[in-house]
């Protein structure tokens, strides 16, 4: 990509003095500040991710050995939907608007979001909407427990007085989503540098820039299907119920239409932040920028032609199930393009393996793994046997663990010194990298063996023969667990002490980010930079 | 402790070791218990070579990914190479790595197309089953022949809470089987009386979802005799991990016995719903089976329930107070709750009967102590 430079005069960095944030609570209630914003948003999904890994927890010591354990069949239930709700809406997804907020308006040259005030909207009623969601615990029944796909008749005409502030608390996701991915596109097509035309933006600016797109097309689609269960559950109509004319597979095409897009909501940001690391570790240009982004743009449209290849064994019509085979394979052609750029971008480079690049390399390599058992379970036919076995729960968590999870850690490792001013430790930083490499692995590669061998997902026990492999995801379970608790105090120890960050960070990397002091001043490019 | 660790972890070794071997082409189809099924249809059967072929593509293409990725680990790592190539895009690798990936996809594509055509064919099926998802157990009908029974789960509470060792077939073992001959094409039509269910059996390659108010088909041809197992493989409430099902293939003379066997089960029953003159003893005798099979899923054979989403029958203000409650709960079940209507599922003679059961069992002694058919009749036409 092209150089980019910048001039920052002495005096201007004066003015921000003046302007620095306001003290105490108030700050960050009131800030309107990008920098803030997306700090709030990262440590509040830091603090969901160890409370829906606490969740995972349960589940794996309920199914560390058959039999009932620590659990109810019930309790169960509730533990397997809460953790998916809140590793989705309020892990994967607010970190990456967290990130969003934090760097675009840095790689982008822009003084701050287009949209402040709807910026800090759009995260105080998250934190509202996950109030919400958390409550369902002490509501009558206990939390959701239909799964975190919530399927009818199960979680409507069956469905427990907590579906309904689940209900709302989605539709408040749902609107800060909205908000974040609109004020993502403002931004993006309005305060760009000058120079900074569409085909030099960094990827994770391109990534995110297309994943907000997807978000406006679905979130829309999920908020109308959970306003129809609503009425179905409170107000007599029967949109999902057979007795009253209505549909229950209506729900799963209305639930998948919103969700296979959202799995990719989830991992286009991740490629983005991959796509900015293994160029500077690597101190090569990535390779095939401009099919890159093509790629990122076809597999986003072909993502929302996909959907029903979660519902092979729904009873479609034998052309549709063709249709959604097909279109599923296809989509692997534009997936597979951006795996083989990334891994000759390593080549012949002169890499070095800090703790972000480590990451990056391990996402690559996982997600690798989790695109291939994708792609053997687009065969129709052969899903019939894969469907809702923990070969699919082995591929979900490929993805989303050492795929999108780990692009995350990449990122802030990464990023986290123009963040905070001070190096992270790198031997604490090597140290959870390899743990989590490990024992992520150990976690979910058995997971493949008890799906194939017959063990259906969401039974808290289990026939004996899935015993073995149970046990030691159990342990790989733990062991992950454990070793996100070194990341938080990484994380923690780098906001106030360290060594001092350097301007640039790493070896010479490329963008307008690395151009500003570290830490990021409170106010940056308030003069547009000029990029050549 | 530390034996059962030792033990675990040799075992664990084991299977590692024999996981492993599995990758090696010529070992991989000896190791069964941790692949697919091979199964005993020709559907399941082509699953599985079609399921080994994408293995063998995905194995191919992540050998050259991770070899490419390893060997830049090692040798252009800066220790070994200080100075990076420049080179930033070629048109000509862009190309080949998009045309080469549709080539594999149409290679896949193709016969999983085949196969998946040949199984959505359910025309020219000798017999029809019409399977029913219940929460949690399975309805079986056997179309046109007069036969039909609900299948439980079997395996006893105390081994699923670990009071009693559990059995080899702990969690797939059933009440009643489904039994089907062997070489004959079976139409299986499911449907659901409640939520979503999913009828799952490995070995037969089948899966389908049973939908309330559809009817969704499928079929299999078993080549050889045995008993299959599966299980119910879509979220349908709390005991979902506890609805098995076990189908026995049998010899086409041993189906013939078998059905025969049950239909005049059928008749004795149906001569039973209609007599008249049961004495309490009767019904008593009569009642316990009828729970055994209807009620034990969720109110247990203890009638402890499983609280709170599964009332107690044991002093339950309903059991013990006037019979009128009570069968108006069987007739047309609890709604908000997953108390089911058994109104269309059962005899007055039956519905009395396990009524009356559960007002004299455990301790309970309350109002109405016996309850006739001719009370559930006189309520059921109101």
């Amino acid at each position: 990509m092209n150089e980019a430079t910048i001039d920052i005069k002495t005096n201007e960095m004066a003015h921000d003095d003046h302007h620095g944030p306001a003290k105490g609570i108030t700050r960050w209630l009131y800030t309107t500040n990008h920098k803030d914003i997306g700090t709030l948003y990262l440590l509040f999904s830091l603090l969901m991710l160890f409370v829906g890994g606490a969740m995972a927890l349960v589940i794996r010591t309920e199914l560390f050995a058959p039999g009932m354990q620590i659990t109810t069949p019930e309790f169960y239930n509730q533990m397997v939907s809460m953790h998916g709700l809140v590793m989705i809406f309020l892990v994967i997804m607010p970190t990456f608007i967290g990130l969003a907020n934090w760097m675009i308006p840095l790689m982008i040259g822009a003084p701050d979001m287009a949209l402040p005030r709807l910026n800090n909207w759009s995260f105080w009623v998250l934190v509202i909407a996950s109030i919400v969601l958390m409550s369902t615990f002490f509501v009558e029944g206990g939390a959701p427990s239909g799964g975190w796909t919530f399927y009818a008749p199960l979680s409507t005409e069956y469905a427990k007085p907590s579906i309904t502030f689940m209900i709302l608390s989605i539709h408040l996701l749902g609107m800060s989503s909205i908000m974040g991915a609109l004020n993502i596109i403002s931004t993006i097509f309005n305060l760009r540098a000058p120079g900074m035309g569409y085909m030099k933006m960094p990827l994770f600016v391109w990534t995110w820039l297309i994943t907000a797109f997807l978000l406006l097309a679905v979130m829309p689609v999920l908020a109308g299907l959970v306003t129809m269960m609503l009425t179905d559950i409170h107000f007599g109509t029967s949109f999902f119920n057979a007795a009253g004319g209505g549909d229950p597979v209506m729900f799963q095409h209305l639930f998948w239409f919103f969700g296979h897009p959202e799995v990719y909501i989830m991992i286009l940001p991740a490629f983005g932040i991959v796509s900015m690391i293994l160029p500077t570790f690597s101190r090569k240009p990535l390779f095939g920028y401009d099919s890159m982004v093509y790629a990122t743009a076809s597999i986003a449209i072909l993502s929302m032609i996909v959907w029903a290849h979660h519902m092979f064994t729904a009873g479609m019509p034998l052309a549709g199930e063709i249709f959604f085979m097909a279109t599923t394979m296809i989509i692997a052609v534009p997936t597979g393009v951006k795996v083989f750029n990334w891994i000759a971008t390593m080549f012949q480079g002169s890499i070095t393996f800090e703790t972000p690049m480590l990451f990056a390399i391990a996402f690559v390599a996982l997600f690798t793994i989790g695109g291939l058992s994708g792609v053997m379970m687009a065969m129709a036919s052969v899903d019939i046997q894969y469907h809702d076995s923990y070969f699919i729960v082995a591929h979900f968590h490929y993805v989303l663990v050492p795929g999108a999870l780990f692009a995350i850690y990449a990122g802030v490792y990464y990023w986290l010194p123009k963040w905070t001013g001070k190096m992270y430790n790198e031997t604490l930083g090597q140290i959870h990298f390899w743990l989590s490499f490990v024992s992520v692995n150990l976690t979910f590669f058995p997971m493949h063996f008890v799906g194939l061998a017959g063990m259906p997902r969401r039974i808290p026990d289990y026939s004996l023969q899935f015993s073995d492999f149970n046990a030691l995801a159990t342990i790989g379970a733990f062991a992950f667990g454990i070793s996100q608790l070194i990341f938080a105090y990484i994380v923690i120890r780098a906001m106030f002490a360290g060594k001092p960050a350097t301007q640039e960070v790493w070896d010479n990397p490329e963008g307008l980010e690395w151009t500003i002091p570290s830490p990021a001043p409170y106010h940056t490019f308030e003069t547009p930079p000029e990029v050549k | 402790m530390i034996d059962s660790l030792i033990l675990f972890a040799r075992k664990l070794l084991v299977k590692l070791v024999a996981v492993f071997a599995a990758f090696i082409p010529g070992i991989a189809f000896a190791i069964q218990p941790y692949n697919l099924p091979v199964g005993v249809t020709e559907t399941s059967k082509e699953i599985f070579d079609l399921h080994m072929f994408g293995f063998w593509i995905s194995f191919a293409i992540g050998v050259f990914v991770f070899a490419i990725m390893l060997w830049s680990i090692i040798f252009h790592r800066k220790s070994v190479r200080p100075t990076p190539a420049k080179f930033s895009h070629s048109l000509k690798l862009e190309i080949l790595w998009t045309v080469v990936p549709i080539i594999i996809l149409v290679a896949l594509m193709i016969p999983a197309t085949q196969v998946l055509t040949r199984t959505h064919d359910s025309s020219n099926a000798e017999i029809d089953i019409k399977i029913t998802g219940y929460q949690w157990r399975w309805h079986y009908e056997y179309l046109d022949e007069r036969v039909k029974f609900f299948s439980n789960i079997n395996t006893p509470e105390e081994q699923i809470s670990n009071q009693e060792e559990k059995t080899a077939e702990y969690l797939l073992e059933v009440d009643k089987e489904i039994v089907i001959p062997v070489n004959t094409k079976v139409r299986f039509l499911l449907t659901s009386a409640d939520v979503l269910h999913a009828w799952w059996v490995p070995d037969l390659g089948v899966k389908k979802d049973a939908i309330p108010g559809f009817i969704n088909e499928m079929w299999t041809i078993v080549d050889e005799e045995g008993v299959y197992r599966g299980q119910c493989a879509e979220l349908c409430g709390t005991r979902h991990a506890f609805m098995p099902i076990v189908v026995r293939a049998v010899s086409r003379p041993e189906y013939d016995d078998w059905l025969a066997e049950r239909q005049q089960g059928a008749e004795e029953e149906a001569a039973l719903a209609q007599k008249a003159d049961w004495t309490p003893e009767e019904l008593l005798e009569r009642g316990k089976q009828v729970y055994s099979i209807n009620c034990i899923a969720c109110h247990q054979t203890s009638g402890k329930g499983l609280p709170p989403a599964f009332p107690a029958l044991i002093g339950s203000s309903v059991v013990l107070g006037p019979k009128a409650a009570q069968i108006d709960i069987l007739l047309n079940g609890r709604s908000g709750t997953t108390m089911q209507a058994f109104g269309a599922l059962l005899s007055d003679s039956d519905i009395a009967a396990v009524i009356t059961h559960t007002r004299n069992s455990w301790g309970n002694s309350g109002q109405d102590q016996t309850v006739f058919p001719q009370d559930v009749a006189a309520q059921r036409s109101k």
